[in-house]
């Protein structure tokens, strides 16, 4: 089975984000990028599924700037055998990158395409299902176990207040949650060896996808900062003000 | 950034998590139970870290010196110990065979040490030779188609897990000084080798060292490294040239780590009413452990890309060891004095990290050693 993983570059999760001052986005300027973390757990499953012998070849793609060349080397580090970099200098939203992704998949022709069930820049949570309508496969999203017997998978998803089992038919799409597995460090060899295995670059155009933009970004702010707090002299106090001030309870 | 600057980058930022997710959580476990556990030496293996500077034809990275010290400044960010699991493999337990070993023996050996299987250790230090190498008396005579080693070898670094020992003895008893020795490549289980106790040191807890003792213990003749004898005290000599680049990048990171530490607390104490880093008596402190640091990164980075250049840098590497040592030592103690009494007290790091960083001004060349190295190279230079 071909399976295809789909990675995004995006500010690491370790870094504190900055608005910039015109609220215009955030300062990704000097800012350290990595992997989307739930787009390494996507490609952490498709190396088990290689290892255990139900995936035969894994391309990783990525869809952005240049630099997500290094994202797509991190995907190689970790397993992958080769990598498609669709590039664009645009913002690309999800649309967009439902739509690049099926035409990469029209012409990879995979059996199952995993993603991060959304990547931690923008909180989006969309392409995985824009991609499954658009090509008209199955989806089962927020996975956090993956099982493969005679053409479908059998997939369990963290659903609010407990967890669903679902069969799915391939070709599927499938998105990660956080507890479908630990992704693994990239083994320092392997990152050495990364850099021989083949990367494909194209751009939207090539792919005759129309990747403008459709949505506008009015204004970006800083979460409100926390005020300070009080201190309760009594447990009766502390009741009234949750019951009449805070009113929780 | 070219694709190599890309690729040295993901090690260091993959080693860069690796040290702050995996390693800096265990260091008060370290510290306590005297031990490096188990499954973080596992994932050590798994990640590479043995075969950092082994040839890529054994299965290692084979790193240049500049790669090296970066990432040797990333692994300086945890306790000593850590690297120490498999800073033998990377410096003086491997180097020999590296630079000087024959094809039979790299290809015995190397690939073992570049998984971790193999660990190795270094033996050139005895009870009464220490800066004086060049007059150790561990002998090797000759028997049939080999040697027999007998004496003490003190102070070996990782010797109570090692598998495989490089060995500076005395080949030619006629020849008191440097040129009477040879280095052997020896495996620790031959019969005739017993380790002492694991001493008990000041600090780098999990790390352990302790003598290794030879009494007629039977080598083949082709356990000399490169097969020729009276060729031992340049090997050293050369090991410890690199080594000595590597020992100065781990300080840099413990330095910066140290001085990382000491301004979150710096930050966080109140005293007067206000942070204590707003006080310029802290501040002062703080600008010179940090300008002496950025000097040190400075000498490294530049040595070690003159040594991937094919420079000799026997001076500059004897003046990274002496400059950053001495450095870290004066930052960590800089840092005590910023935490106050409770630098004094085990439950910060920094009480830890004080005695952990003395002994980087003893080994592989003890500070003085490396003023002698910098004087004799510089006078030889004005001849």
């Amino acid at each position: 089975m071909k399976v295809l993983v789909a990675v995004k570059r995006v500010i690491d999760a370790y870094v504190k984000v900055r608005v910039k001052s015109d609220g215009s986005g955030v300062e990704t300027q000097n800012v350290k990028m990595s992997m989307n973390p739930f787009c390494e757990i996507a490609v952490e499953e498709a190396v088990r599924l290689k290892e255990a012998g139900v995936a035969t070849e894994i391309v990783a793609v990525s869809c952005g700037p240049q630099q997500s060349q290094e994202t797509i080397r991190t995907a190689l580090a970790m397993g992958a055998d080769r990598g498609i970099l669709v590039q664009s200098d645009e913002a690309l939203e999800p649309l967009a990158i439902a739509k690049i992704l099926k035409a990469v998949v029209d012409k990879e022709q995979p059996e199952l395409v995993l993603l991060g069930k959304q990547a931690v820049d923008n909180d989006f949570g969309q392409t995985g299902q824009m991609l499954s309508a658009l090509l008209g496969w199955s989806q089962a999203t927020y996975a956090s176990k993956i099982q493969k017997a005679d053409g479908e998978l059998t997939v369990t998803r963290e659903i609010d207040g407990g967890l669903e089992t679902i069969k799915v038919k391939l070709p599927a799409i499938v998105t990660a949650d956080l507890r479908l597995n630990e992704p693994r460090y990239a083994s320092l060899p392997n990152i050495m060896k990364a850099k021989k295995k083949p990367i494909d670059t194209m751009s939207p155009a090539d792919l005759g996808v129309d990747a403008a933009p459709r949505l506008s970004v009015v204004k970006v702010t800083e979460p409100p900062a926390r005020q300070a707090g009080v201190k309760v002299g009594s447990v009766a106090e502390l009741v009234d003000k949750l019951k009449n001030e805070a009113k929780v309870i | 950034m070219g694709s190599e600057d890309a690729e040295l980058e993901q090690l260091i930022d993959t080693v860069d998590r690796f040290v702050e997710q995996k390693l800096k959580p265990r260091e008060e476990e370290v510290e306590r139970t005297d031990r490096v556990p188990d499954d973080v030496v596992a994932d050590m293996k798994a990640l590479g870290l043995f075969g950092l500077t082994i040839p890529p034809e054994y299965g290692g990275l084979g790193l240049g010196c500049y790669e090296e010290a970066r990432i040797g400044m990333v692994l300086g960010h945890t306790s000593p110990a850590f690297r120490s699991v498999f800073g033998t493999n990377v410096g003086i337990g491997a180097q020999g065979l590296v630079i000087d070993g024959t094809e039979e023996q790299k290809q015995k050996y190397l690939p073992g040490m570049a998984s971790g299987e193999i660990v190795g250790s270094f033996c050139l230090t005895e009870p009464e030779t220490g800066s004086d190498a060049g007059s150790l008396r561990t002998a090797a005579v000759r028997d049939g188609n080999g040697y027999r080693l007998n004496g003490t070898k003190r102070f070996i670094t990782n010797a109570p897990r090692a598998n495989v020992l490089t060995v500076m003895a005395r080949t030619d008893p006629n020849e008191p000084g440097a040129r009477g020795i040879s280095a052997f490549i020896v495996d620790a289980d031959t019969p005739g080798i017993r380790l002492g106790k694991p001493e008990k040191k000041m600090g780098q807890r999990g790390a352990h060292v302790c003598d290794v003792v030879f009494e007629d213990a039977f080598v083949p003749a082709d356990a000399i490294i490169g097969g020729v004898e009276g060729q031992g005290f340049k090997t050293a000599m050369k090991v410890l040239d690199r080594g000595r680049i590597h020992i100065s990048a781990v300080c840099i990171g413990v330095a910066e780590r140290i001085i990382a530490d000491a301004v979150g607390y710096a930050k966080e104490r109140r005293q007067f009413g206000k942070a204590i880093a707003e006080f310029q008596l802290i501040q002062a402190m703080l600008a010179d452990s940090d300008t002496e640091c950025a000097a040190a990164r400075a000498l490294v980075l530049d040595a070690a890309r003159r040594r991937d250049a094919g420079e000799r840098i026997t001076k500059l590497a004897a003046m990274c060891k002496y400059y950053a040592s001495e450095m870290v030592g004066r930052v960590a103690d800089r840092a005590v004095q910023i935490h106050g009494g409770s630098g004094y007290i085990a439950d910060y790091a920094i009480e830890r990290q004080y005695r952990d960083v003395r002994l980087f001004r003893l080994y592989e060349g003890t500070s003085q050693i490396q003023q002698l190295i910098i004087a004799r190279e510089l006078l030889k230079e004005h001849d």
